[in-house]
């Protein structure tokens, strides 16, 4: 018997990476290395501060989708992730 | 430390925009806060310059403190986020339509320019609103503000002037030309200016303050476009119902590309937690104007009191029994439009030169005094 897939492929701003089945898409971006979600109105990076769908900061565009919280959406397999959006 | 001629008690737009006033015309002013300049109610508003005109006296308020908004501006655009974005006055049956007709025809003969739009050049005018409403009226030179940068920039002002403050230090309380902080430290005073908001009322229990409170949310950046603050007619006519709670849309464009989202009116309640079935009001109607806001993101609500009178005048003027007390307070949900008038008519007052408007609708003195 295998051993179950414990992991997600998921790609942010272009890059692959292999992440734990069940984590945020925080935990992505800093194994994709970014420590970015977004730019704030003054152009300033911005990264999940909170972790808990508090602050607001680490808004990502997820699939297309513009201002979903990095901090409170799960990461599944082909899901596209981009970062430093400006909204 | 020298007396000052004055000590402003509470560093909202209103209490700032006097203290800076009074400084500039030669007096020795103290400004004093609890908290921050700018960090009451004035933190929490809309922060929409919007010329009312429910009365003829709030109109002369209005347009005598929209002028100084205007001369203030013109070098601090940047600071105040300041944008003329217009108000659009949307009516959405023949009824408000006639209302709005008249606003627009009371505003234009005051020099404040009201242009009525059918319901197609409104439509072409602001794609986001719903179809099918009966027209509006626009507004062209309200705008829009940050009202506690201000607040804090007047505060500045005051000091640059060679003013005084003092925050984080809370009045306990006033009397005839002294205060006395929490700290047991008393300072006297030529005048003093109560502007503590809808705390005035425990200051000098006979100037009846209360707050009135609101919802508001705002929603993330969106590329989505509004470009005028878009307020329901029914707004300020909308009567209470029987859970005294009255809803009227009103939607406010920021310069960072958020929409802000209000407003309710709600008497009688005193925590200011948010209130989600409340809430759910305020959003559906302002969904009901702007449907595409349906599926924008909120990222924050929260709450806020106006300082609100039973007249639903501000209170502005002489104590009626405190010769050396002067109230500046009570300006409800148009005390950032009305902040810098407001500090005009009570120099006026307080330095004895004949005022700008009638000071009568504003006195103290309306709420009767009973002598203790
Ligand atoms: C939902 C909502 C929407 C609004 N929208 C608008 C709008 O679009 N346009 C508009 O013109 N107005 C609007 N307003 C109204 C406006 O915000 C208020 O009228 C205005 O901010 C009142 O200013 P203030 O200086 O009187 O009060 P505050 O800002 O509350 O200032 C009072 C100050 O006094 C201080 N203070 C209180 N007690 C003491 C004490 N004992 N000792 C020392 N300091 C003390 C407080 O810390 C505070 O800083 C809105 C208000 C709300 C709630």
């Amino acid at each position: 018997m295998s051993p179950p897939d414990l992991s997600s492929r998921v790609v942010v701003d272009g890059v692959a990476v292999d992440v734990p089945r069940g984590v945020t898409v925080v935990a992505a971006l800093v194994a994709a290395n970014s420590l970015c979600t977004r730019r704030s109105v003054t152009g300033q990076r911005r990264f999940a501060f909170c972790g808990i769908g508090q602050c607001q900061e680490c808004r990502v565009t997820v699939d297309g989708c513009a201002n979903q919280l990095a901090c409170g959406t799960i990461c599944a397999d082909g899901m596209t992730i981009a970062t430093g959006g400006d909204w | 430390m020298k007396h000052p001629d004055v000590i402003v008690v509470g560093a909202g737009i209103v209490g700032a925009a006097c203290a800076a006033e009074l400084q500039a015309l030669g007096r020795d002013v103290l400004l004093v806060d609890g908290g921050v300049p700018g960090g009451g109610v004035t933190a929490a508003g809309m922060g929409h310059l919007v010329a009312l005109d429910e009365t003829d006296d709030e109109l002369d308020l209005c347009l005598l403190s929209l002028a100084r908004w205007d001369a203030y501006l013109s070098t601090r655009t940047d600071l105040a986020e300041h944008v003329r974005c217009g108000t659009l006055w949307v009516a959405e049956d023949d009824a408000q339509m006639a209302h709005a007709r008249v606003r627009a025809q009371r505003l234009g003969r005051r020099g404040w320019d009201a242009v009525e739009l059918s319901g197609d050049a409104l439509a072409r005018m602001e794609p986001a609103l719903r179809a099918g409403l009966a027209g509006a009226v626009r507004v062209v030179r309200d705008g829009v503000v940050y009202p506690p940068a201000v607040a804090r920039d007047l505060a500045d002002t005051l000091v640059a002037l060679g003013g005084q403050t003092r925050f984080g230090t809370a009045v306990a309380r006033i009397d005839d030309g002294a205060i006395t902080l929490a700290s047991g430290e008393r300072i006297a005073a030529g005048d003093v200016v109560a502007a503590a908001g809808t705390a005035v009322t425990r200051l000098l229990p006979d100037i009846p303050v209360f707050p009135r409170k609101g919802h508001l949310a705002i929603t993330a950046r969106t590329p989505r476009r509004l470009s005028h603050q878009v307020v329901s007619m029914g707004y300020g006519q909308t009567a209470a119902g029987s859970d005294a709670l009255a809803v009227a849309a009103n939607v406010q464009p920021r310069i960072t590309g958020q929409w802000l989202i209000g407003s309710c009116r709600q008497d009688g309640i005193r925590h200011a937690d948010v209130d989600p079935r409340v809430l759910a009001q305020v959003l559906r109607s302002a969904i009901a104007l702007l449907p595409c806001l349906a599926d924008m993101k909120i990222i924050r609500s929260w709450t806020g009191m106006r300082p609100a009178t039973y007249d639903g005048r501000p209170v502005i003027g002489r104590h009626p029994a405190l010769p050396h007390v002067w109230v500046a307070a009570g300006h409800e949900g148009l005390g950032v439009t009305t902040a810098f008038g407001t500090a005009q008519l009570l120099a006026d007052l307080m330095l004895d030169r004949p005022a700008s408007i009638a000071a009568i609708p504003y006195s103290p003195s309306r709420f009767a005094h009973v002598p203790a």
